[in-house]
Parts: C-alpha cells; structure tokens; sequence
C-alpha cells in the first residue's frame, strides 16, 4: 500500500481505537444503570455508542476530504457520557 | 457569551476553518485528527475511571470521598473532550496559516491533577489500612 493509503488507514485504526474505549464506558455505564434499575438509561447508554459508531462511520466513507461535523459530535456525546455518569452517581 | 457560541459555531462548521490560509498537506491534517482522537481516548479512559470508581471501589474512610472522585473524573474527562476539539480548531487554523502550533498548559495541569488525585487515594487506603 501506499504512504497515502497508510497516512487514511492509520486513522481509520485510531477512530476504531477509541470506538473500543467507548464501548467499555458503554458497557461500564450501562452496567451502572441496569444495577440502579434505570432500563431507560440502560437504552441510552448503549445508543450512546451506537451514536459514536454511526458518526466514525460516516467520517470513514464520506468523499468530503474534511472531517465535517464528525469531531465536535464525537466530543459532544463524549460529555454526554459525563453527564450520565455524573447523574447515575449523584441518583444513587 | 457571543464568543463563547461563535467558537462553538466555528467547532461545528469545519468550512469556516477551511477559509482561512491554504489547505495543508492532507497527512498533517489527519495527523491532527489522530491527535484529537488520542485525546479523546484519554477522556473517555477518565470517564471509565469515574464509572468504574462509583461502581467497585468500597466505600472510603471519608464521607462521600468515593462519589467525589468519581463524579471529579467523569468532569475531567467531559472537559478533555472538549478541549480536544478546541485544540484540533486552534492546530487546524494554525497550519493552514503557517504559524506556530498553540502552545498549551493543559497536558501539565492535567498531569498535575491526576498526580494529585493517585497521592489522595494513596492517602484513603492508608487511612482505612491503618484503622
């Protein structure tokens, strides 16, 4: 492959990385919420990362060559993530 | 408070960055974008930190000590998200103009923070050891 395929490959791995991280806060929030009896926050955890892998999908295959919204919504469901936490914590 | 919506405005609206300057050599702007993604990592590592914290450490000698430091990490990490997209603006606009990148504090406040935050939980266990 080519120095250029690498250079777009390599951060298609990063953006897969972190779409890992975010699976394990996910499943770490959801777990939080499922043991407090919050189905609905269950739901919400877990479409939280849905969310995430619909945006780094949509950041892969797109023929724009900036990365359009992709990077302020990821940090945004991010401090979604923050929030929840911080709510389930606080509800307990 | 205008300016505080404008740079939101400007963080969503990637075109206005594109405006400025002259596009950059493609790789040193995914290398940006791996960049806020590593950061990203690091928040979201302190988000779990936060959840993991509320969820399997015991209860601490100190009253609500637990929920402090987790609800102080899942903070810690909203604000690293945050201030990732900021930074890959700010490096964005600064290639594309051929300045200098922002220099910044945050990595060494944030090293001071979690230094700070291992030596107080050193300090719980202690206590609790040495009841």
């Amino acid at each position: 492959m080519s120095e250029p395929g690498l250079a777009r490959e390599r951060t298609w791995l990063a953006w897969r990385r972190t779409l890992l991280v975010a699976a394990g806060v996910a499943v770490l929030a959801a777990r939080m919420a499922a043991v407090e009896g919050e189905p609905l926050l269950v739901a919400l955890a877990l479409a939280g990362w849905t969310a995430l892998s619909a945006v780094a999908f949509r950041r892969y295959f797109s023929r724009r060559a900036g990365p359009g919204p992709a990077l302020p919504l990821f940090a945004l469901l991010t401090v979604g993530y923050t929030a929840l936490g911080a709510l389930l914590v606080l509800n307990r | 408070m205008a300016g505080v919506l404008g740079m939101i405005r400007r963080w969503f609206d990637t075109e206005e960055v594109r405006r400025v300057g002259t596009t950059p050599d493609y790789r040193f702007s995914l290398a940006n974008e791996r960049t806020f993604l590593a950061w990203i990592r690091t928040g979201l590592a302190l988000v779990a930190g936060g959840l993991a914290t509320a969820q399997f450490l015991p209860p601490l000698p100190i009253a609500h000590l637990r929920e402090v430091i987790s609800v102080a990490l899942l903070l810690l990490g909203g604000l690293v998200a945050v201030r990732a997209v900021d930074r890959w603006a700010r490096t964005e606009r600064a290639m594309r103009l051929g300045r200098d990148l922002p220099a910044s504090r945050f990595p060494a406040l944030l090293a001071i923070l979690v230094g700070l935050g291992a030596v107080l939980l050193v300090v719980a266990v202690l206590v609790r050891a040495f009841q």
